[in-house]
């Protein structure tokens, strides 16, 4: 059984969503900025699992596929209207992808 | 005889409405039946009303007739009404006889122009507006006619408004009668406050029982009200705005500043003439002002070689001599030089507009010559104006006139030899300036050829008005002479009767002068400008001439006091800092909306980076707690 | 067993941040998967087994592959110049104080936490497909629907109708 205490558990499971969080913001292509959404997903996963350990319930393994199935969709979708973007706009910078901006 | 009076101001009025709604749609015959014509009728209203007045004096002194009620708020009431005294009668008839003979002579003067019918829309405005300035009942409506009055001047003076030096003139002569204009209103509140009312008589004999002589809040009154008859009048220190103002049409000339609106002051003045005596030191300020414009406007006249020019410093000089009598007590004396000025100096405009017209808009005297031979008419007629101006004694009427107010700026109680001497001094320049403008115009070698030569229209007036600067002056001759008062009797129905010091008795001995000074002058103007005009020329080229010839510096003056540091203001506030008090509030929004709409700026990231300061804003502030 | 936790946990921030800071599309995702496997045998250690097959094989092995299927589509790889234009070292600084101030703030939540003593038993699979289609039948049926939704949202936007331009007025 695992000893390491809860609290280094979620702080792991911290660094990593917010590793992810960091990747959102800073990358300008838009696969990449799914990527570090896919990270995020992931991290909070795993908080649901090590909450599920700790509470001796297997719900959190229940929220997990739950989390999965979640995931899998919006990922399909996700890359199905980037491919839509890139053929429209003809690049994947996030940042030309302004066109709701304020025109003042 | 109510409803007549009622009518002189209105029927002006009327064509100018039918002027201004279709004149574009007349004929030009139809437009100058109705301009002039208008003004004929009111001429003979005015005769008929004079007549109907002769015959009920001496016991009714004047008509008042309540047209309609103009305001009606508190413890205000002005109501549209006109009152016919004597003196308002005098002015009525002189605007509309001679605005008369000046429409007439438009018809043929304007004939070419492309603006006639709108000359004639604004010159009858112009008249009922004075109409009105002379007959109101209440200060407050003739205030109204002096504004109606300023504006038809700009109009005018602007006519030919394509050309921009016109309009330069124009809005010179608004924004300088504008001061005068203030100050009166100003005047004209201070009496409403301290008298409740603004009927005219009613001030007066309020202001005679309530007010000591010499209190300051007289001597202020009447101080503001002297303001804007200068500014209206063109004197010292107003009169800037006269001799530009000869860029309008030569009729209008005539009409506005010779005959009727530059004598507005003198009516004002005449017609309030009981605050006047309740304030010594302003009377006397008149008198001073008056003899002081008269001496400077003569060197100026003699200076000048445009021939309107000429003119119109003559009249500033002339209205001088009219405030000269007002300053000293001579009612009648002003009114009546008013009168014979009228007429002489319209005549003088008249002629001059047709020596212009024919010489294809030449307006230098020292570029004509030799007219007098080309047209007699012309010349005989502005022979007779220029020596009524000059006083040339005993055949015009201008010598018993300018005669009486030199007498009276000696003799009367608050008279001096020191106006007397500027007086004559000043008749001396008239001399001298009018033949200069005779001898160089008519005589001599002709330079310009006439194009054409006057019709009939254009110069039957002139006839008639030279007429009467000979007749005119035969109803008042002076007691050693003929002693006929039928003037003085009428004037002084209404004005105070002049008083003169205790034991003067020279009034003969004073003609004599005044009539040696006036031959003398015309003599020196010959000998100078006919036969020798080479004596003129050095002075001509010196630079005190050059001095006169600008107007004694007086435009310079008040360009560098007044224009200069207002352009360098507002070319300091190019960019209208002191508008930010207004729309400060609505740049500050928009500022703002600049600001906030930089985070709008449709960036994905941007927004995601928004998100996650809040979340960490949030969530610190949440456990901190 | 806890060193194994700590070398699975190095590993995976590791290779998550090879990931996010890569500039070969391909070669972060390839960074993903390792750190998704890292992260399945943490799962492991917390005695969840199940998931951990689960997170290999579905996570890893559908999501990622579908990842790489669409950058291989789109050509990314080829873009090398653009992403490091688009990647200066300053762009990390603001995301990073941020989530700083944000991991600290975690750090202080989590402080007080009293651990449970660990039981002998761990959570079977059994009892999660027990609790799965007894208590969480609803949650089950809607995470079917939902898949259904993406199935069809997912063709219809990956549709493409092919825009039929003149070759005259074709954008060059």
């Amino acid at each position: 059984m695992l000893t390491v205490p809860v609290g280094t558990q979620i702080l792991f499971a911290g660094i990593l969503f917010f590793l992810g969080l960091i990747g959102l913001l800073v990358r300008r292509n838009m696969i990449f900025m799914l990527m570090s959404i896919e990270i995020m997903f992931n991290a909070a996963g795993l908080v649901f699992i090590i909450a599920g350990t700790h509470w001796k319930q297997p719900d959190g393994q229940v929220m997990f596929i739950f989390i999965l199935a979640v995931t899998a969709v919006e990922v399909s979708i996700a890359l199905a209207m980037i491919l839509q973007v890139y053929h429209h706009f003809k690049t994947l910078d996030s940042d030309a992808i302004n066109n709701l901006k304020d025109q003042n | 005889m109510n409803t007549i009076i009622a009518l002189i101001p209105a029927i002006p009025f009327l064509s100018f409405l039918i002027l201004a709604l279709f004149g574009h749609k007349m004929t030009r015959k139809i437009a100058g039946i109705i301009g002039a014509g208008s003004i004929g009728i009111i001429g003979l209203f005015t005769i008929i009303v004079a007549i109907g007045f002769f015959n009920s004096l001496p016991e009714v002194k004047s008509y008042t007739v309540k047209v309609w009620e103009w305001i009606n708020a508190g413890n205000l009431r002005v109501d549209i009404s006109f009152s016919l005294d004597s003196l308002s009668l005098v002015f009525c008839f002189v605007i509309t006889f001679v605005g008369f003979l000046i429409h007439l002579y438009s018809i043929g003067f304007m004939a070419k122009d492309e603006g006639f019918t709108r000359f004639f829309a604004y010159m009858n405005l112009f008249i009922g507006s004075m109409l009105v300035l002379v007959l109101a009942d209440n200060i407050l409506l003739m205030y109204l006619g002096w504004e109606g009055v300023g504006l038809c001047s700009y109009l005018l003076i602007g006519f030919w408004y394509k050309e921009p030096q016109n309009g330069y003139a124009a809005r010179k002569a608004f924004i300088i009668t504008r001061i005068g204009d203030t100050a009166m209103i100003i005047g004209i509140f201070i009496l409403f406050l301290n008298f409740g009312t603004v009927n005219i008589n009613e001030l007066m004999q309020q202001a005679s029982s309530k007010w000591v002589a010499g209190s300051s809040v007289a001597v202020l009154t009447a101080a503001l009200l002297l303001g804007g008859a200068l500014g209206k009048s063109a004197q010292l220190p107003l009169q800037t705005w006269l001799p530009d103002a000869m860029a309008g049409p030569s009729p209008v000339s005539a009409l506005i500043h010779a005959a009727t609106m530059v004598t507005a002051g003198v009516y004002l003045i005449a017609r309030t003439h009981v605050l006047f005596s309740l304030a010594p030191v302003v009377q006397s300020a008149i008198a001073i002002i008056g003899a002081l414009t008269l001496f400077i406007a003569g060197f100026s006249a003699l200076a000048q070689h445009d021939l309107k020019r000429i003119l119109a410093y003559s009249t500033i000089s002339q209205i001088g001599y009219m405030f000269l009598a007002l300053g000293v007590g001579a009612w009648s004396a002003a009114v009546f030089h008013f009168m014979i000025h009228a007429f002489f100096k319209a005549l003088l405009f008249l002629g001059a507009g047709i020596v212009i017209l024919v010489l294809d808009e030449e307006h230098d005297i020292f570029k004509m010559g030799g007219l007098r031979k080309k047209m007699p008419v012309v010349f005989y007629t502005f022979l007779i104006g220029s020596a009524s101006l000059s006083a040339l004694p005993l055949v015009t009427a201008g010598f018993y006139s300018k005669d009486q107010i030199l007498w009276y700026s000696f003799s009367s109680q608050s008279g001096s030899i020191l106006l007397w001497l500027a007086g004559i001094i000043g008749a001396l320049l008239t001399a001298l300036y009018s033949f200069r403008m005779i001898f160089i115009t008519f005589f001599g070698k002709s330079k310009t050829e006439p194009s054409f030569l006057p019709g009939k229209l254009m110069t039957y007036p002139l006839i008639i008005l030279a007429v009467l600067s000979v007749f005119g002056g035969f109803v008042e001759l002076p007691a050693s002479i003929g002693n006929i008062h039928l003037f003085s009797n009428l004037v002084d129905n209404t004005l105070p009767v002049t008083v003169i010091k205790t034991g003067e008795g020279h009034e003969l001995l004073f003609q004599a002068l005044s009539a040696i000074i006036a031959l003398t002058g015309i003599y020196i103007a010959y000998l100078i400008y006919f036969k020798k005009p080479s004596y003129s020329e050095p002075y001509s080229h010196s630079r005190i001439n050059k001095f006169f010839e600008k107007g004694w510096g007086f435009d310079k003056l008040y360009d560098t006091l007044f224009v200069k540091p207002v352009v360098w203001f507002s070319v300091i506030d190019k960019n209208d800092f002191f508008d930010l008090w207004n729309i400060g509030l609505s740049r500050l929004t928009l500022l703002f909306n600049r600001l906030l709409s930089t985070t709008q700026n449709g960036k994905m990231r941007w927004y995601l980076l928004s998100f996650v300061i809040g979340i960490a804003i949030i969530l610190t502030y949440i456990l901190s707690k | 067993m806890d060193v194994f936790f700590y070398i699975a946990a190095v590993v995976a921030i590791i290779s998550t941040v090879k990931a996010i800071s890569g500039r070969n599309a391909i070669h972060s995702l390839l960074y993903l998967i390792l750190s998704l496997l890292a992260i399945s045998v943490i799962f492991y250690l917390l005695s969840a087994p199940f998931i951990a097959a689960l997170e290999v094989i579905i996570y890893a092995g559908a999501i990622m592959v579908l990842f790489i299927f669409v950058t291989m589509m789109l050509n990314i790889g080829l873009e090398r110049e653009t992403e490091k234009k688009w990647l200066k070292p300053r762009m990390w600084i603001v995301p990073s104080i941020l989530a700083a101030v944000l991991l600290v703030n975690l750090i202080f939540a989590v402080k007080n936490i009293h651990p449970i003593p660990p039981d002998e038993e761990a959570i079977l699979p059994k009892q999660v497909g027990i609790s799965l289609f007894s208590t969480y039948l609803l949650g089950v049926e809607i995470a079917a629907i939902l898949l259904m939704a993406g199935v069809i949202g997912a063709y219809h936007l990956g549709s493409q109708k092919k825009k039929v331009k003149h070759r005259f007025l074709e954008i060059k």
